[in-house]
């Protein structure tokens, strides 16, 4: 059915270019959103290329440390901040409204705003570059004093562009909330909720809690810096080690602000292509808060070396284990879901079982992290470089592209490429697995992070480590070109092209219309298409 | 371009020739005392639990996308819900993390209690170089990269312990209880020798405390492990792990050492004696920031040559290298001579003009 009234017509999108400049509209500001989320993914990957070439065999052969520090870092803030975040942002505004019934976000001109600082804090940030002294290079974590006494002039850049992207993400976040407590489909309980719209929920309360925790230390970066405070300088009565503390504070429930809505899209996009309803529909929400509650009171496990007292050291190892019974509850949820399933393999499941798969390795290697006792060899180790990216490009980024081909016939109204998507999803399957599985074989044998060259015994996995990532950096051509052909090319397809799909947004025409829901859907359309009838 | 095509030209090379490369490890070292050997034990032991459990899931997954496909006639149940299935996969992983947590536990308390050290040795963490200091023997001393790796960086041979190597090692008895005090002059370091285990972040302003005891007589290198700028990969750690007899020997050389070093600052040098040996300090010392040319990289490290500092008055020049200014580190643990010829160094090449400094001139700015 068609929920969207004939009256539409005449407050459509704007004409030209200016459309996207003053747009109000979710389905606009989700485009935007993914696109600038993509420019910033290949930004950030080909910085990511210039670190793993200098790394392709031992020696300084393309570039001098100095600069080598700076690609590491802005590697990870663009990552971060202009990829994975973004994404998952635009994500959010495309679907929220839709699964909730609603016709678009609750606070439209707020949504136009938040997206439209992003691509101007991306260029403050990206300036940096160009700067005297070059970029910030003192990692993603930017630890005092590197940070603060013995940095560049271009930080108090990185500084303000850091607040940019808080500001952005706090307007997004409490958009989001608005948007479901308030504009949701009046017959629609909060228990009738779609996973992607209740993980996104939880999601944009971390974002609240953590960010202006983050907005806070660069502050105090900033005064230390400009101003002669002391925050984090022993010489001032001020303790570096404290820097860290409020870092991770905001660091940790940052980690799980990037991952709660990919397991949001995978508990969609398993349903569907197993032909059965999302297995502990409530356990699954239950799970995501307990993460949510969990990531503020675990913070300390990143600084295991730091020099804690031992009770510290325990509670923190305690806490961060218990960790994995939630997460180890959604992923036998999830292969409970398929479990006696009718299964099919079309591109979404594909990406969305090798989630599954991938995600847990890089659970696991966080549970090892976990232990205080062996973290003192795992520590800023490739080890961790290892697990993160388990975690954040096979688990997040994978999510990420699981979701956009799943829901690109909505959005478009058209099928992209299924034999391509296939070629794409092996293609990035395995290359990825080449770069990141060496890592944890170079950590455990005793290569620290961040480092420009190494000694040899690390020559072989490098090598190995750096064609994996000349191969997967390869692969997103492919995945740009299967977008653009799906929006250009793709054959019309129907308003349910995934047969089993459930879900509101399912019930609205392909493409979508401008504005979702005119009117609220019913109580039976909602039952009919929840999670866990 | 230029980049993209050497780069090509690197991989293509790499892929033709098998070279000659050191063997490469897969798993954590085993180490050589009883701390490293613990947490090698628990690596395996939390790594196994972690392999059972992923043969379960990874299995069922498996036997999932192999019995209930679609093309193979499989139809789709419909259950989706058991609150006992839920309390079980709860209740099973609490009961694993707990017998993980117990071990654990204990192997964390045993690291971290030292009732008695036979010594202790004082670490420093220094952009970029490790300060050993044996406050009881009353020695100490800076430990560089070496030169041989140093040289190493820009050409195709590379020496054994490429990048793992350093001009002064960090001497240690065997069967002996050493207690480490780890802090840093600038940022954070973090010493970190894989095969003791020893592990510690060095804050500046803060000591911290760590401890070791060496069962085997070797050399056992690590390197710094937490990103303290430029050349964080270029300040490696080497312990020679010796006899306490052959460690009693090296004490004595070393107080000799010493002294002769002491006695060398009373007298007057030569400009070129102070220039000769200014420039190998020069070098080891100050040359990964401001170059060996000394032109800087501007604006983050200034260029000696031609800067008001080098051509100006010695006082100033001495209190900035002494006591150091912003990012610039206090190099105050150098000896008298070794400042003087460094300083004159920098004031007399490069073109500058600056007054010659003494050994003497160093001793009163202190």
């Amino acid at each position: 059915m068609n929920n969207t009234a004939a009256h539409d017509d005449h407050h459509g999108p704007e004409k030209g270019l200016l459309r996207w400049v003053k747009t109000t509209n979710h389905k606009d500001i989700g485009t935007l959103y993914l696109w600038f989320a993509f420019a910033m993914l290949i930004v950030g990957g080909a910085l990511a290329m210039g670190i793993r070439a200098e790394l392709l065999h031992p020696g300084l052969q393309l570039m001098d440390p100095h600069f080598f520090n700076q690609l590491t870092t802005m590697h990870g803030l663009i990552m971060v901040f202009g990829a994975i975040m973004p994404a998952m942002v635009g994500l959010g505004n495309w679907l929220i409204p839709m699964m909730v019934g609603a016709p678009d976000m609750a606070l439209p001109r707020l949504n136009n705003w938040s997206f439209w600082i992003l691509p101007f804090a991306a260029l403050i940030l990206v300036s940096t570059f160009f700067m005297e002294g070059g970029a910030p290079a003192f990692g993603w974590t930017f630890y005092a004093p590197l940070s603060t006494a013995f940095a560049p002039d271009s930080t108090d850049f990185f500084i303000f562009a850091v607040h940019l992207l808080g500001f952005s993400s706090i307007m997004g976040a409490i958009n989001i909330i608005a948007t479901v407590l308030n504009m949701r489909a009046p017959e629609m309980r909060l228990m009738d909720m779609p996973l992607f719209v209740w993980t996104w929920l939880i999601t944009s309360f971390l974002l609240i809690g953590a960010m202006p925790v983050l907005a806070g230390v660069v502050t105090m970066m900033l005064t230390d810096r400009n101003f002669g405070t002391a925050f984090f300088d022993a010489t001032g009565g001020g303790d570096p080690v404290m820097f860290q503390h409020i870092f991770w504070f905001f660091g940790h429930p940052e980690v799980y602000i990037m991952i709660l809505p990919a397991f949001g899209i995978i508990s969609h996009i398993l349903p569907t292509f197993a032909r059965k309803p999302l297995f502990g529909y409530s356990s699954m929400v239950y799970a995501t808060a307990s993460i949510a509650f969990l990531s503020y009171i675990v913070w300390a496990h990143h600084m295991f070396l730091t020099g804690m007292p031992v009770a510290g050291e325990l509670y923190f190892m305690y806490a961060t284990m218990l960790i994995a019974v939630p997460t180890g509850v959604k992923v036998f949820n999830w292969v409970a879901t398929m479990w006696k399933g009718s299964l099919t393999f079309e591109a979404p499941m594909l990406w969305a079982l090798s989630f599954v798969f991938l995600f847990t390795i890089g659970g696991f290697s966080g549970l090892m992290l976990g232990i205080a006792p062996a973290d003192i060899q795992y520590h800023d180790t490739y080890f961790v470089v290892a697990h993160f990216h388990y975690v954040l490009v096979t688990g997040s980024l994978w999510a990420i592209i699981a979701a956009t081909l799943y829901w690109l016939p909505k959005w478009v109204g058209k099928m992209y490429n299924e034999k391509l998507a296939k070629i794409h999803f092996w293609w990035a399957m395995i290359s990825v697995n080449v770069l990141f599985f060496p890592q944890h074989f170079l950590g455990l044998a005793g290569m620290p992070r961040r480092i420009p060259d190494y000694s040899l015994q690390f020559a072989d996995f490098n090598w190995i480590s750096s064609i994996g990532a000349f191969a997967f950096g390869l692969s997103f051509i492919l995945f740009a070109y299967i977008v653009v052909d799906c929006i250009r090319n793709g054959a019309p397809t129907s308003e349910r092209p995934w047969y089993s799909a459930k879900g509101l947004e399912w019930t609205l025409s392909s493409p979508a219309a401008y504005h979702s829901f005119n009117t609220p859907p019913s109580r039976a359309e909602i039952l009919e298409e929840s999670q866990h009838s | 371009m230029k980049k993209l095509l050497s780069l090509t030209g690197i991989s293509t090379a790499l892929m033709i020739s098998k070279s000659a490369l050191a063997e490469y490890g897969l798993n954590m070292t085993q180490g050589v005392t009883s701390t490293s050997q613990d947490i090698y034990d628990l690596h395996m032991l939390i790594f196994w639990v972690c392999v059972v459990i992923g043969v379960v899931v990874f299995g069922a997954i498996f036997y999932s996308i192999i019995s209930f496909r679609k093309s193979q006639g499989a139809k789709a149940a419909h259950f989706h819900e058991s609150t006992t299935v839920e309390l079980i996969w709860t209740g099973i992983p609490i009961l694993i993390l707990i017998a993980m947590a117990i071990p654990a536990s204990k192997v964390l308390i045993d690291i971290e209690t030292l009732d008695k050290a036979d010594m202790t040795v004082k670490i420093t963490g220094h952009q970029w170089k490790w300060q050993y200091e044996y406050p009881e023997q009353g020695i100490g001393y800076i430990s560089n990269l070496a030169q041989s790796s140093k040289d190493a960086i820009n050409s195709d041979k590379k020496p054994e312990n490429y990048l793992l190597e350093v001009d002064n090692p960090l001497v240690l008895p065997v069967d002996t209880k050493i207690r480490f005090l780890i802090t840093s002059s600038d940022v954070i370091h973090n010493w970190w020798v894989p095969e003791l285990a020893v592990k510690q972040d060095a804050n500046p302003g803060f000591i911290n405390d760590s401890w070791t005891e060496i069962d085997k007589e070797g050399v056992y290198r690590g390197q710094c492990a937490e990103l303290c700028g430029k050349d964080h990969g270029f300040m490696p750690i080497v312990v020679e792990a010796v006899s306490k007899d052959a460690f009693a020997a090296w004490v004595a050389g070393q107080k000799a050492g010493a002294e002769a070093a002491a006695a060398s600052a009373t007298k007057t040098w030569s400009e070129d004696e102070l220039m000769a040996s200014g420039e190998n300090i020069y070098n080891t010392n100050c040359s990964g920031c401001h170059q060996k040319d000394g032109s800087g990289i501007p604006g983050v490290f200034p260029a000696m040559s031609g800067s008001s500092i080098t051509n100006g008055p010695a006082a100033e020049h001495l209190d900035i290298v002494i006591n150091g200014k912003g990012g610039m580190p206090a190099f105050k643990m150098l000896g008298d001579s070794d400042l003087a010829s460094v300083i004159t160094y920098e004031r007399r090449a490069f073109g500058n003009s600056g007054s010659v400094v003494q050994p003497s001139d160093v001793t009163s700015a202190r």
